[in-house]
């Protein structure tokens, strides 16, 4: 077994399969002793269904644990007690069929291989009396933006609840992983999440490269780290220029949005896509860096820390904008840690999790970076941290370069998969962890492909959010989390 | 916040806007494909067989842009060094089968002007965009067309929020299944005349998603798009050409 922040590798033999009560109380006992869920998942054969769940202790750790039931029988649900369990339930129940006893609310995730009569029949939560009235928006929604529902049940303008349909989005990503060649999977993991494309292909690559026992030199985890920033500094400016427009401070949208083309720009200077598309690929990088590319990504990086002070400046001054974010859409801190929220939505809730912080290895270790932590959890915090996170990163990137400003390291060429083993890699996207759990069966063939991008966790935090809120503030609460929705529904 | 800090903004803003979007070519966008004159080793189908969308066709060498996602494999596998990608934003067409790019070929894929269309819409263009299994890429590229770069509204272009309120709808994503019924609705809700733009490989083909679990492809079989804009994403100048072309605007 070899472990590190980013991949974890381990035998799956190794695995001890633990009969379901002895598993059930094992998991609530680390819940009780702090260790944070990372993802669940289910596998069926047969009748039988293998649960696995992994968590990360406080020290950073990563436990793997194991049951096998009985689809028919199943397991008496967690997520009363640990509501973070409450879309991965959600999510098993759905793939597997297995039964999962007592759970609140089975409500399909994605409505995957359901008829589309299905979707369009469920029954949104209701509430009655004379003063409720229901708003409902989507699937197809005003701006230029992928398809979501939401109903809204609200007592006059004020929402009292908001519940969220997805699924709109789903091509089938998991199964489509299982048909092709295990190490070359890169362009399809790009759109896993278009947005995230250097996130998840990142982490695919770690999770394969660790099944083949390719060790990779530091140059390419530095080049890949670098793709990875300038995607969190593009989409972080992605985000606050949507959330000036929502907010009608047009300088502000428009001064983000162009600062936003530069990043882009640089990511295609490096890797001839916007979106960083072929940027990585298992066993290395598609970018190259001479020193004349060097002199210009550096430019544009000291173009977008000059103009981006002053923006920031207006922005975090202007009193139409406070009066706007600040106290609204607020995500306690008793809630995002209860609903497992992941990445800039839990920073901005207080909780100090960033799977880059957690990396003492590679890029992360040359130049360490801070995490940024907020505290109120309304669209304020939302809105500074991403500015405090594209600052970080900015600086990092600069520093980083000066010490690595010359990427020429030859692809590597993956040998066979390491049979019956499962590789679980941990990547910080701009949205949080994206997660990708892949396990092989005998022959060295993926059996088994779990994605997860951040998205899967966070919509309940939105839909919390935006309690005892204005309809009219919803929009500044979704942007405010800026949340997948295809990679959500995968 | 003073009066200062804007003007420090506004100042360093300066002009952003691309001025000739027509001649704009990218610096370093991998955009339209080219087949080289050397002849490809006996039996040879690197290239084929590296597609991750079959987009190759070998013997005589063909590439089709409405699959291609650009992912160079067949750039790396080429022994002859036949297939190579440039910075040419400008790759739509309005027949499928003008986005095969043939061996040898220096001919531009292209868009045929449609007369009646400019007449309609040459000074005047509302889109309704509907996102059906799309990765976020496209949709972001679509945004990025009316934003202070590209600034669409200049040629009349521009989103509208309803598809009554449309002149055209411009599909991305390989078309899933639950979103078959909501596709349907916003094309009925669409007044004539009307068309529709399939954007990006996912749109045009399926792309990586053909025959996938989660797709069902059954409007565009009622419903054909009257242009195509390849890519994966498309470049946001690779769609305002092919609008413009379309219209025949110069």
């Amino acid at each position: 077994m070899t472990t590190s922040a980013l991949v974890h590798l381990v035998a799956t033999d190794a695995l001890e399969v633990s009969e379901s009560k002895t598993w059930r109380d094992d998991v609530l006992r680390r819940h009780r002793h702090g260790e944070r869920l990372v993802t669940a998942y289910g596998q069926r054969a047969g009748d039988r269904v293998v649960i696995t769940t992994v968590f990360r202790d406080p020290g950073g750790a990563i436990e793997v644990t194991r049951t096998r039931v009985a689809a028919e029988w199943g397991f008496h649900e967690l997520t009363t007690d640990i509501p973070a369990f409450h879309c991965f339930e959600r999510e098993i129940h759905e793939q597997t069929g297995v039964r999962i006893a007592g759970h609140p609310w089975l409500k399909p995730v994605r409505y995957q291989g359901a008829e589309p009569e299905a979707m369009a029949a469920y029954p949104f939560y209701r509430i009655e009396g004379k003063e409720v009235h229901e708003v409902a928006v989507g699937p197809i929604h005003a701006g230029v933006i992928e398809p979501g529902a939401f109903r809204f049940m609200c007592l006059g303008e004020q929402v009292h609840h908001l519940e969220i349909q997805l699924g709109y989005q789903h091509r089938g990503v998991e199964r489509r992983l299982l048909e092709g060649h295990a190490t070359r999977l890169a362009p399809l993991v790009e759109t896993i999440a278009g947005d995230s494309s250097v996130a998840h292909t990142w982490a695919y690559s770690a999770a394969v490269e660790s099944l083949t026992g390719t060790a990779l030199d530091l140059e390419v985890d530095v080049a890949r780290a670098v793709a990875l920033e300038l995607e969190r500094v593009a989409m972080h400016l992605a985000t606050l220029s949507g959330l000036s427009a929502d907010i009608a401070f047009l300088q502000g949208a428009t001064t983000y949005g162009r600062l936003r083309t530069t990043a882009i720009n640089t990511t295609m200077r490096l890797s001839g896509s916007r979106f960083g598309r072929g940027a990585i690929r298992p066993g290395g990088i598609g970018m190259q860096l001479g020193p004349d590319l060097l002199t210009e990504v550096r430019a544009n990086l000291a173009l977008l820390r000059r103009d981006l002070g002053p923006i920031d400046a207006c922005f975090l001054d202007a009193l139409t904008v406070q009066h706007r974010l600040k106290g609204v859409g607020v995500l306690t801190n008793a809630q995002a840690r209860d609903l497992g929220v992941v990445g800039v939505a839990a920073r901005a809730s207080g909780i100090a999790i960033d799977a880059r912080a957690a990396r003492r290895e590679g890029a992360y270790e040359v130049v360490p970076i801070p995490i940024q932590v907020g505290e109120s959890g309304d669209c304020w915090a939302r809105a500074r941290c991403r500015i405090a996170e594209i600052d970080a990163s900015l600086v990092w990137l600069e520093h980083l370069l000066e010490q690595h400003g010359r990427w020429d390291a030859p692809r590597k060429t993956l040998g066979a998969l390491a049979p019956r083993h499962l590789a679980l890699s941990v990547v910080e996207g701009f949205r949080g962890e994206v997660v990708h759990a892949i396990e092989t069966d005998d022959e060295g063939r993926i059996a088994h492909y779990k994605v997860q991008d951040p998205s899967l966790r966070n919509w309940m935090g939105l839909a919390i959010a935006v309690r005892k809120n204005e309809v009219s503030d919803f929009p500044i609460c979704n942007k405010s989390f800026d949340l997948s929705y295809c990679g959500h529904d995968l | 916040m003073s009066a200062f800090q804007f003007l420090r903004v506004r100042a360093s803003q300066g002009m952003q806007t691309i001025p000739d979007v027509r001649k704009a070519v990218p610096a370093g966008f991998r955009g339209l494909p080219v087949l080289g004159p050397t002849p490809c080793a006996d039996g040879c189908d690197a290239c084929k067989a590296s597609c991750p969308t079959k987009a190759i066709e070998v013997s005589p060498l063909r590439l089709d842009l409405g699959r291609c996602v650009f992912c160079q494999a067949c750039v790396e596998t080429c022994p002859e060094g036949k297939v190579q990608f440039t910075a040419e934003p400008k790759m739509g067409a309005s027949d499928r089968s003008g986005l095969i790019i043939q061996e040898g070929s220096t001919e531009r894929v292209r868009v045929r002007a449609s007369a009646g269309f400019a007449k309609l819409f040459g000074r005047s263009l509302k889109l309704r965009q509907v996102s059906a299994g799309g990765c976020n890429a496209c949709e972001l590229e679509l945004n990025a067309i009316t934003n202070v770069n590209f600034d669409a509204q200049r040629f009349g272009i521009d989103w509208v929020a309803s598809p009554r309120h449309a002149d055209a709808l411009v599909v991305t994503g390989p078309l899933t299944r639950n979103m078959k019924e909501a596709l349907r609705l916003a094309w009925d809700a669409t007044p004539e005349p009307r068309f529709v733009v399939a954007v990006g490989a996912c749109a045009i083909s399926g792309g990586l998603y053909e025959g996938a679990s989660g797709v069902d492809r059954a409007f565009f079989e009622s419903v054909g798009p009257s242009l195509f804009v390849p890519g994966c994403p498309p470049h946001p100048l690779t769609f305002v050409n092919a609008i413009l072309d379309f219209l025949g605007v110069a």
